[in-house]
């Protein structure tokens, strides 16, 4: 093809370069959506239950991915401090994974059962209660924001639609498991279920 | 990997190499029925500027080169082609690894020599202590502060108050398997006259300001607070049970805290550390606890 013939027409310009461009995404993104490595959960990685589905919505709209990620890369320095490795089986019911790029506060992909849940409330809360040099802003009106069943329910249903494997009863009792509990609650909920699926040794 | 999957990848990848390397070749130098090097290309703009028709400079196109030869030596020598494995054999766990057993060379006779010494000579340690000093900030810190100090529901360490002993084994005993708190609620077995009564006895017991009538009619219902925090208010070591007559009050020892916490309960929870830090860890860490209370054995 002549190069002057390609430069003049824009719409042919315009196929080309997208041509280009996704060279990169087939070769290394396409295969990964088929791989059992990554689409099969890791043993013991179960879909959300309800709460913690309604907590993982907190966790999103109140932007703490912004300051904390969700991967605990493989290096010496990063498993001593939160524990084994990340691996892909751990993340498919993640929709989307809550990976994060900065650490302004700690990663959170182990945070499950190490702390209890009364100390994730007094932290939520206020942060400096507990950690006196802490920057991380307080989150005190979770606390008296309740939850709304039927919403998760919802959210339930789409995720089936999706693939995550939700039982008609799970859905069903979504609204009765949630009701009456504060956004606080759910996200504490959430927390405490992270990345409980893998061994916790890492001495 | 499926091999379907590695070919696609394989193909792709070769095939993108080779149509780099044919575009460099074909556009880089003159073709017949193109103007020659230091000809114009034909257009004019305000009368007078014209632009040349010059090859890319060499440097740059060898820039290009490099960049191809680059990409195959990496393909060959890592594992970037589907299932292909590299011949260097890399891989990302293997380097983990190779991580790890160079901290464990480099760290093993220090812990082989810790492990040999005993809780007071620990405590004398300079490398231990600082060890454990970095432990503490990175595992402890959180709930107790990092100044060991505690906060509000969590234990001061620094003080002589102990809920489960303050013995370096009882210490690395609430480190390795963790401990559980729980004061059972006793709101629904008062009413609140009783309860209000007791609140005053309670706080009779480490002489603070209180009713002496109403603490005395409490007394007699203390007895079932005895059986946990024991006849004379100052508690139980092995049930966790705290000293009711110090001015240590994890909770607040205003009346109303103690009211809500004789009413609902109390739970609390220092989670078992013995996954996470492993024994030898453990042995200094209870080491530098025991010594933040304790004078250091000189």
């Amino acid at each position: 093809m002549n190069h002057q013939k390609l430069e003049k027409n824009i719409a042919l310009m315009g196929v080309t370069i997208a041509l280009v461009i996704s060279v990169a995404g087939l070769v290394e993104i396409l295969p990964l959506m088929f791989q059992a490595e990554t689409t099969k959960p890791l043993e013991g990685v179960e879909p959300y239950a309800p709460l913690q589905l309604a907590g993982r919505d907190v966790y999103v709209s109140e932007g703490c991915y912004v300051c904390h990620s969700q991967q605990i890369r493989p290096f010496r320095s990063e498993t001593e401090r939160y524990g084994h490795y990340s691996v892909a089986g751990e993340f498919v019911y993640d929709r989307p994974f809550q990976f994060g790029s900065k650490r302004t506060g700690p990663d959170l992909a182990r945070v499950g059962g190490r702390y209890t849940d009364e100390w994730h409330r007094l932290h939520l809360i206020n942060p400096r209660d507990l950690v006196p040099e802490s920057n991380m802003p307080g989150y005190p009106w979770l606390a008296k924001e309740m939850l709304d069943g039927e919403n998760v329910e919802l959210r339930m249903r789409r995720l089936r639609a999706l693939g995550t494997p939700y039982t008609d009863e799970q859905i069903a009792a979504a609204i009765s498991v949630v009701d009456g509990k504060t956004e606080m609650d759910a996200l504490i909920a959430y927390l405490q279920g992270l990345g409980l699926a893998f061994p916790r040794g890492r001495y | 990997m499926s091999s379907g999957w590695s070919w696609f990848i394989i193909i792709l990848t070769l095939a993108n190499i080779a149509g780099c390397w044919w575009l460099l070749r074909r556009y880089s130098g003159q073709r017949p029925g193109e103007p020659g090097a230091d000809e114009t290309m034909g257009h004019v703009w305000d009368g007078d500027l014209r632009e040349y028709n010059q090859p890319l400079p060499l440097w740059w196109m060898m820039l290009f080169y490099l960049t191809i030869f680059f990409g195959i030596a990496y393909i060959i020598l890592y594992p970037a082609l589907g299932n292909y494995k590299g011949v260097l054999g890399w891989t990302q766990t293997g380097q983990y690894e190779n991580e790890l057993q160079q901290a464990r060379n480099r760290y093993s006779a220090i812990y082989d020599r810790l492990a040999e010494l005993s809780f007071d000579e620990l405590a004398a340690d300079e490398q231990a202590m600082g060890i454990g000093h970095r432990l503490f900030v990175i595992n402890c810190s959180v709930c107790h502060g990092s100044d060991a100090r505690g906060a509000p529901t969590f234990p001061n360490l620094t003080d002589a108050d102990w809920l489960y002993g303050g013995e370096p084994d009882a210490i690395l005993t609430s480190i390795l398997k963790g401990r559980a708190g729980m004061m059972p609620p006793m709101g629904a077995t008062m009413d609140d006259q009783t309860i209000d009564n007791v609140v005053q006895y309670v706080l009779s017991l480490s002489g603070k300001d209180h009713d002496s009538a109403a603490a005395a009619a409490g007394k007699p219902m203390f007895a079932t607070c005895s059986a946990c925090h024991g006849l004379d208010g100052r508690g139980n070591q092995s049930l966790g049970a705290p000293n009711l007559t110090d001015d240590v009050w994890l909770y607040g020892s205003d009346a109303a805290r103690i009211r809500e916490g004789i009413v609902n309960g109390r739970a609390n929870r220092m989670p078992a550390h013995e996954d996470l830090l492993g024994p030898e860890r453990s042995r200094i860490m209870a080491a530098y606890i025991y010594q933040l209370s304790h004078e250091r054995a000189p």
